[in-house]
């Protein structure tokens, strides 16, 4: 069994963090140069620590996949990023942020992480504002705030639909920087293929070149794990095409816990699915929802255009459930209401999968006080909506124009058609309160971990979560293990280098040695169609069996039939892709166990056999009050579960509610 | 919904220092709701079908923002869409029978590696030239302490919206990279951050610009038609005027 040493500091909740700043051990900044640090990926966390720790003085490896560490998927994020700012005097606060995010995640996350999140997360803002982020602002030159869905404050700082971008090209100028000054050595287009473990310490890595094939091996004193989530095991999700979970189920594999693997988040809001040959879904950022109504037809099978079903025959399901939050409910609870009303035959659209999210009546809104700021007299409904149409236009004219690109519907006249679509995994390895897996040395940041978000993640705290853990988490705790380790490095031909490489050349050879009749886009979409079925946003006993029988003869039958053309030695696409669905194949297993094992309902995690009268999930805190932490047990044993209890001092646990 | 049948002729290259040629296939049933990298992954399946090896394209969000993917369509980077990435390209465009002719990005800074996949890395060391403000994590003043009128944020953040996928060069008649490069200049000398390094950074990268390679600017304006997020040429009057402002004081 693993031991889970959470490691939160004593005292109160709101000088923990400070204290504990305080008391750890650092590395003096002569030493710092000669630890050699390995960050994996170049997001928001992986790019903000690769330049902080630079800046401290370590020396820092970055790797990404793609051609540039300015791709990386934090890059399509759109709506914002919360911070307990209080700019807009509406009684916000570090607590009120921690309280919503607690709640929001349905009581399954760790107080003490999200209290700090929600205190470094006014340094964030700070920090940006400094790089030249140029977020949203007002006339008078100060920032503009927005709200997001689960809170009753404005919070949000955004930059039109493109923070993520926005963000992104800020720590990415960060680390652009550094790596001029030569403190980071950027490898881009290389994939990380295995992880070195030398006296049960992380101390290194082996990576693919994916231009030629070149499997190379990296030491590192330590190894920083930035990798994203897991969402696409459903092959359809809002993920870019080739995020995966290689790195994380490698690290799980050599002994890192995963921690609450089935906590998937569902978006509400995304372009709904058009046909078999699709890719992958678009979001339509949830910040639509300040200003977008959702609702369906009052009648089944209402076969009228939208703008001919008048208002008294629409349902405004989600005002009309959730009347304090209306449409600004979690995503989790917005999905499920898609859900059910699809489910009940209300759908709308050719496949009756999705409902309307409708802006006609905030364009007339915004229309009516242009018209008064700009001292029209009389303005008719005409001019109303065109000045509202610009007003809707600044705000979200770039997320407008790609749903118009899509579904060559103008959303300006026509509500959009929306439907839930896998979006971000809050599970993820589990990590203590310095970041650090069950693998000393081995740190994981950002969506790769399973900390702040419990069972349901908050609109806008993915980017606040990737950046805190970047610039203000991991500078400090790394120290803490670094100050006890020797500055020697190992050399690459230890022993632990040459089998970790010959599992990757193994690994390789046998993929390309089958064969068989399948692409590997074949067998990625059937996962995908497994987990969707049975672990997606609905689950229950049966099915969740049944799906874990599916996907072991999916995986038995990938090894047997999937063709990947081509040599290791070229650029190859085919054979990054099917290391990658192997990875799939193994943690889809993983997270219905999890899905299974949990016989309660929470956040995300919906069992159809754990709710309420009136369909809400039903927690289980006697018997489920803790977070899963498996551990690999080799391919032909069940994993075993570790539990780390979740104690909640400063939320009263309660039952949710956003009625 | 209309289905065609399509002729494609693609770009195939082994490697960096292979000659490349033009390759034909035949694509039937290709649903007008595809997008156009949604086709390709229907040709790539049947070729790996038909033990052939699949067309290699860079892509990753599939949603116009990452900047991964980027083409030669019918003679237009990332086709015949106005302010389109490749990806938001969709196939309702086309017509049964279509031919298309599918190449990569060319420019010498841009060598290709592999049939559409090139290497752009020379925008990231232009980039690291001095496309930042010298800002280390911590220790900065309160976000609202350094107010900026809407105006110029907003101007700033268009120039910022650049996702730094190349089409500008690869439209060019130059291969220059001044968009792409301009684009940065401005996001960062429009705002008061960007001041103290606004005189060096102009100077820095537009060096690097050269040294990569690329062309220089003729004014004809083909990168602002082509760029998939409208960055407009405005950018490249800012940056001339700096760059002659800094070397003036030079």
């Amino acid at each position: 069994m693993a031991k889970l040493e959470s490691k939160i500091p004593e005292g109160d909740i709101s000088t923990k963090w400070s204290k504990h700043k305080s008391k750890i051990k650092i590395v003096a900044p002569h030493n710092k140069r000669k630890y050699k640090i390995l960050v994996i990926g170049s997001g928001l966390a992986g790019a903000s620590a690769a330049a902080s720790l630079a800046e401290l003085g370590y020396n820092v490896h970055c790797f990404c996949y793609q051609d540039s560490p300015r791709r990386a998927h934090s890059i399509a994020a759109q709506g914002g990023i919360n911070a307990a700012k209080n700019y807009r005097n509406d009684g916000d606060s570090v607590f009120r942020l921690f309280y919503d995010t607690i709640k929001g995640g349905d009581f399954r996350a760790r107080e003490a992480n999200v209290h700090r999140l929600a205190e470094v997360s006014v340094n964030i803002i700070d920090q940006c504002v400094a790089q030249g982020v140029p977020f949203a602002r007002e006339y008078g030159g100060l920032l503009d705030n927005r709200s997001f869905g689960g809170t009753q404050v404005s919070r949000t700082f955004y930059a039109a639909g493109q923070t993520g971008q926005q963000l992104l090209i800020g720590a990415y100028q960060a680390l652009s920087r550094q790596i001029n000054m030569g403190t980071v050595k950027m490898h881009a287009r290389k994939e990380l293929l295995e992880i070195v473990i030398i006296d049960g310490k992380a101390k290194g890595i082996i990576t693919r070149d994916l231009e030629n094939g070149k499997i190379e091996r990296h030491f590192g004193h330590a190894v920083v794990l930035a990798t994203g989530g897991y969402g696409n095991v459903f092959y359809l999700s809002t993920n870019a095409k080739n995020s995966n979970a290689t790195a994380i189920f490698r690290a799980y594999k050599k002994g890192a816990c995963f921690g609450n693997p089935c906590f998937t988040q569902i978006h509400p809001t995304c372009i709904p699915v058009s046909g078999d040959y699709q890719s992958k879904l678009t979001l339509m950022s949830e910040s639509l929802r300040n200003d977008g109504r959702v609702w369906v037809p009052k009648n089944k099978d209402d076969k009228r255009a939208p703008n001919q079903i008048p208002e008294e025959e629409r349902d405004y399901y989600l005002e009309r459930r959730y009347p304090a939050f209306g449409n600004l409910v979690p995503r989790d609870v917005a999905s499920r209401a898609a859900k059910e009303r699809c489910d009940a035959g209300y759908g709308v659209g050719q496949s009756k999968m999705a409902v309307y999210l409708d802006f006609a009546s905030a364009i007339m809104r915004y229309g009516r006080i242009e018209a008064n700021k700009q001292k029209l007299d009389n303005p008719s409904d005409a001019d109303i909506k065109r000045l509202g149409k610009g007003i809707i236009k600044e705000k979200y004219g770039n997320l407008f124009e790609m749903y118009e690109k899509i579904t060559d519907e103008n959303p300006y006249e026509v509500p959009m058609r929306i439907y839930p679509a896998v979006h971000y995994t809050m599970g993820g390895l589990w990590v203590d309160y310095n970041l650090m897996t069950t693998i000393p040395g081995l740190y994981a940041l950002g969506e790769a971990n399973f900390s702040d978000h419990g069972a349901n993640r908050l609109g806008a705290s993915a980017l606040m979560q990737g950046l805190a853990d970047g610039y203000f988490v991991i500078p400090y705790t790394i120290g803490d293990y670094l100050a006890d380790e020797p500055t020697t490095e190992i050399t690459t031909d230890h022993p632990a280098f040459i089998d970790a490489e010959n599992a990757v050349r193994n690994r390789i050879s046998k993929l390309l040695s089958i064969n068989g009749t399948k692409t590997v886009d074949e067998f990625h979409r059937a996962l995908g169609k497994i987990m969707w079925d049975y672990c997606g946003m609905a689950r229950n006993k049966e099915g969740l069996e049944y799906a874990r029988k599916e996907i072991q003869k999916l995986r038995e039958e990938f090894w047997r039939e999937v063709k990947v053309l081509g040599k290791n030695e070229t650029f190859n696409q085919s054979l990054e892709k099917a290391g990658r669905v192997a990875d799939f194949l193994e943690l889809g297993e993983l997270m219905v166990i999890d899905a299974l094992h949990r016989n309660e309902s929470c956040g995300g995690h919906f069992r159809e056999e754990y709710q309420t009268p009136e369909g809400e999930a039903l927690r289980d805190d006697d018997n489920y009050c803790y977070a899963a932490a498996w551990e690999y047990a080799g391919d032909n044993n069940d994993p075993i579960l570790n539990k780390e209890p979740l104690t909640f001092e400063y939320v009263k646990l309660t039952q949710r509610s956003y009625k | 919904m209309r289905t065609m049948k399509l002729k494609l002729h693609v770009w195939r290259q082994e490697n960096r220092n292979s000659q490349g040629r033009m390759e034909t296939y035949t694509i039937e049933g290709v649903n007008e709701h595809m997008s156009f990298l949604e086709m390709l992954d229907v040709l790539n399946e049947k070729l790996i079908k038909e033990g052939k090896e699949p067309v290699a394209f860079d892509h990753d969000c599939r949603e116009g923002i990452c900047g991964s993917c980027g083409m030669v369509i019918n003679g237009r980077a990332h086709g015949p869409w106005y302010k389109t990435t490749t990806c938001q390209l969709h196939m309702r465009e086309f017509k049964d029978g279509d031919e298309i002719y599918i190449e990569p990005f060319r420019a010498s800074a841009f060598p290709v590696i592999k049939d559409l996949v090139v290497d752009r890395s020379a925008f990231d060391r232009i980039i690291q030239a001095g496309g930042y403000v010298s800002v280390n994590t911590g220790g900065v003043p309160d976000a609202n302490a350094i107010p900026i009128g809407k105006e110029t944020a907003d101007q700033a953040f268009e120039a910022a919206t650049c996702i730094g996928c190349g089409a500008c060069v690869a439209t060019c008649k130059n291969a220059s990279a001044m968009l792409f490069v301009s684009a940065k200049i401005s996001h960062l000398g429009l705002l008061p951050q960007g001041q103290p390094e606004r005189m060096q950074r102009v100077l820095d990268m537009v060096a690097q610009m050269d040294k990569e390679g690329f062309g220089n600017c003729t004014n004809t304006g083909a990168c602002e038609v082509e760029c998939p997020k409208g960055i407009s040429l405005v950018n490249i009057a800012r940056m001339n005027y700096d760059y002659f402002k800094a070397q003036l004081k030079k």
